[in-house]
């Protein structure tokens, strides 16, 4: 409250303590006008694209120069070894919570087709809804459910593209530990090598992956509105796209800073993270590939 | 400036606390627009729609901007000073989690002055109805997606803090039960708002862009909906508790002049609890059609809960039990809590047995057992914590007659508001519904009334927390021990502490800590 000693006197050699800092008031700032100005646009509100452009534009700079700073305070030495435990212990927590995101989708996945398909067919207790509103829907997967939304469609053979991007998202996972083994024993240019392989990987996959979609939208028929099946595949996908588009640009930035001179044999977390971050997309991926595409 | 780019915990501490003080009053008027229609039967002052509007965000506004930021401001505020370090581990990302909130909820609020108005579908933004909402829809959506941020992002900070930054000595089982119920809740946090965050992106696209997740003529089900609401939903009623149960663990042991009783089971009673809270949710849904076997299983594992939740109970009976006590304002919300919080849990075991919910389900008797367990428990501990812990904020005793006739006139006016809900819900009357059948009138009258001295009430705390926030002249010091029987590590450092309140951590020796003398 008003008592209290000017925030600068604190910083100690104990703890790191950050100044104060306009980035994360910006950093909302910008998301608010992002969402404000996308609700808009949903609804026909005529906003125009100014509030998305310059709120996506902030938030990208912001991002940009608070990790920078983040960087270039590791890269000063100002964080401890607590700092550095803080960093694995939020990453970990962090990537926990992008697990769960995940969860609500396979779990919409596994509803759909263990209870709500064969419910509509009439098995179980909803036999009523399969009587009276429709009498001959069956329960198959894949399926748009019984007014067959969005027509007829068909699906991605796992063993074409599916096949070929899970080979090269396991392959970037060891080529992504190959770059950290190679930093570990203090390989800079090897390191920088393996990371721009895992790059090239990454995208790689994200260019099959957009193939992938347009085949699907112009000759399967396979799309957002095909019932609970072109739900499901598409939101799962997607938000699994989008993050390896994350984790690529995640991998950008880090190769950049291996180019700079940072990390040290002994301590580069903000490799780890990345790499981190980078098997989370992976392990998803062999998720989907097995209960999207296979199963 | 200073509030806005501050990374101090104890400055956002009180930014959280200022801004759900705020929402109180904003979600409490939206309160009183519901009271005043529901004082008569027929329509008298609203209209149905924004009736609809008043159920919906006084919800919204009451969970997610008064509760949920009160407790992390007090998070904030308690947990690097009880666990001994300087502040939270991560402080830039702290101060991005506060600063979300006033942004989403302008979003949110901005609907009502929408075409359309704001949200009508409920807080619990059931499909299909939902997705009915016009200009409101998409703005609510996203406001739910950046509370979600702002609450995966603080609740990270919370846990890593108190997994990193414990002083030597601090170990584990001797950190304050209000750390440790934070840790817990801050864990159910991270583990739901990603599922409420997918749930509502699928509203999203199921409005948007053409997809079925919720729409049985595709294959999918409104039904499912519901699933992964409650899948976070229940949860949520817990990380609205659990932080409620460590506060009211702190306060009856100081004034019992007893150390806590049974410290290791209240630990694993609150992990217990947040166990069973991912296997319950469907006990919301009862009467929607889920399979015998569903419904038993639910039924079986939300009575399970309340083993957990009794064990806490007396737990905290038998500290009083023979203890020396005295009765400050902060005693008295506390033993408030255990009374009138056990009514609410009773109802709930009432709700918890499927074959009677189905005459419960969407009745007052609902609205009844919920605002038992929020007000005069959730709500009830944040008022009681801050009694306690204002004066080592600010340095100054707040007024203690005030404090008490503040308690008391709550505690009463709270039963005249919600106890005859349980009456009219009993009897039939439905939740949500502006208009009822004649011969609810009189509960409802009583209601009411209730409701609108419990508001007025609550400015004799508005005087209090204000004289000791802002304007302190001529009011008594705080010592740095505020009351006798205090134990903890806040009450080693002076009234009002340290900016940064450990500079060097302090050791811990069993002297220092709670529950043990």
């Amino acid at each position: 409250m008003a008592t209290h000693a000017a925030p600068h006197a604190s910083a100690n050699a104990r703890y790191f303590v950050p100044a104060p800092s306009a980035w994360p008031f910006i950093l909302t700032a910008a998301l608010g006008s992002l969402l404000y100005g996308v609700s808009a646009y949903l609804e026909d509100r005529n906003l125009g694209p100014l509030p998305i452009v310059v709120g996506a534009l902030v938030m990208v700079y912001i991002i940009f120069r608070w990790f920078r700073g983040i960087a270039l305070e590791s890269e000063s030495g100002q964080y401890s070894a607590q700092v550095d435990r803080t960093y694995r212990l939020g990453m970990s927590w962090f990537i926990f919570s992008e697990v769960m995101f995940f969860a609500a989708f396979f779990g919409a996945l596994y509803y759909a087709r263990e209870l709500s398909v064969p419910w509509l067919s009439g098995e179980g207790a909803k036999a009523l809804t399969n009587s009276v509103l429709w009498p001959n829907f069956e329960n198959t997967w894949p399926s748009n459910g019984p007014a067959k939304i969005g027509g007829h469609f068909e699906t991605v053979s796992p063993w074409g593209l599916p096949l070929l991007n899970t080979v090269l998202l396991l392959t970037s996972s060891v080529t992504i530990t190959f770059a950290h083994h190679a930093i570990k024993e203090g390989h800079r240019r090897a390191c920088i090598l393996w990371m721009l392989a895992t790059i090239a990987l990454g995208a790689t996959f994200l260019y099959f992956q957009a193939h992938e979609y347009i085949e699907a939208y112009h000759e399967l028929n396979l799309t957002l509105n095909s019932g609970v099946y072109g739900s499901t595949f598409f939101l799962l996908t997607g938000f699994h796209g989008m993050h390896v588009t994350l984790g690529t640009i995640m991998m950008i930035s880090i190769t950049g800073r291996l180019m700079f001179g940072h990390f040290k044999p002994e301590r580069h977390f903000g490799f780890e993270g990345v790499a981190w971050y980078w098997h989370f997309v992976d392990v998803v991926w062999v998720g989907l590939f097995i209960f999207v595409y296979i199963l | 400036m200073r509030w806005i780019k501050t990374t101090n915990h104890k400055d956002l501490g009180t930014l959280y606390l200022w801004f759900s003080f705020a929402m109180f009053f904003v979600g409490g008027l939206m309160s009183l627009v519901i009271r005043a229609e529901l004082f008569q039967p027929g329509l008298q002052f609203i209209d149905p729609e924004f009736y609809n509007q008043m159920i919906t965000l006084h919800a919204l506004v009451m969970i997610f901007g008064g509760v949920m930021p009160a407790f992390v401001g007090l998070a904030n505020w308690m947990v690097p000073m009880m666990i001994g370090c300087s502040d939270l581990a991560l402080p830039r990302v702290n101060n991005w989690g506060f600063w979300i909130l006033p942004f989403a909820f302008a979003m949110l609020l901005s609907t009502l002055f929408l075409p359309g108005g704001g949200p009508a579908g409920g807080w619990t933004l059931y499909p299909p109805l939902v997705l009915q909402g016009g200009a409101s829809f998409p703005l609510t959506i996203f406001a739910i997606h950046m509370l979600g941020i702002s609450s995966i992002t603080g609740a990270i900070n919370i846990v890593v803090t108190i997994m990193n930054m414990r002083a030597p000595g601090m170990t584990l089982l001797k950190m304050p039960l209000f750390v440790w119920t934070w840790l817990i809740t801050a864990y159910l946090l991270i583990a739901v708002m990603p599922v409420l965050a997918g749930a509502v992106t699928m509203l999203l696209t199921d409005k948007y862009f053409g997809t079925s997740f919720f729409n049985a003529a595709g294959g999918g089900d409104p039904v499912m909906f519901e699933h992964i609401f409650w899948f976070f939903g229940h949860p949520e009623v817990y990380i609205m508790i659990l932080p409620a149960f460590g506060i009211i663990s702190t306060i009856i042991p100081t004034f019992a002049r007893k150390q806590l009783f049974g410290y290791s089971s209240m630990v694993y009673a609150t992990a217990s609890i947040a166990f069973l809270s991912f296997i319950v949710w469907a006990h919301h849904m009862f009467t929607v059609g889920i399979p015998l076997a569903g419904e038993l299983f639910f039924m079986f594992s939300t009575m399970l809960i309340a083993v957990p939740t009794g064990v806490k109970v007396f737990n905290w009976l038998a500290t009083m039990w023979r203890g020396s006590m005295t009765f400050e304002t902060p005693m008295l919300f506390a033993i408030g809590f255990v009374f009138l919080f056990t009514i609410g849990g009773f109802s709930g075991i009432m709700l918890a047995l499927a074959p009677v919910d189905f005459q419960y389900h969407n009745s007052y008797f609902v609205v009844a057992h919920f605002h038992y367990v929020l007000v005069p428990g959730a709500i009830f501990s944040i008022i009681g914590g801050i009694y306690y812990w204002i004066p080592k904020w600010t340095g100054v005793m707040y007024n203690e007659t005030l404090g008490k006739w503040h308690f008391w006139l709550s505690a009463i006016f709270i039963n005249i508001t919600f106890f005859p809900q349980h009456f009219v819900g009993l009897a039939g009357m439905p939740r949500r519904i502006p208009d009822y059948a004649v011969q609810f009138t009189d509960f409802n009258q009583i209601s009411t009334i209730g409701a609108f001295l419990y508001f007025i009430a609550q400015f004799l705390m508005v005087y209090n927390f204000l004289r000791c926030a802002l304007f302190r002249k001529g009011m008594a010091p705080a010592k740095a021990v505020v009351w006798e029987g205090a134990h903890g590590l806040e009450w080693t450092v002076p009234s009002p502490a340290p900016y940064h309140t450990f500079e060097d951590p302090p050791h811990v020796g069993d002297d220092e800590t709670a529950h043990a003398h």
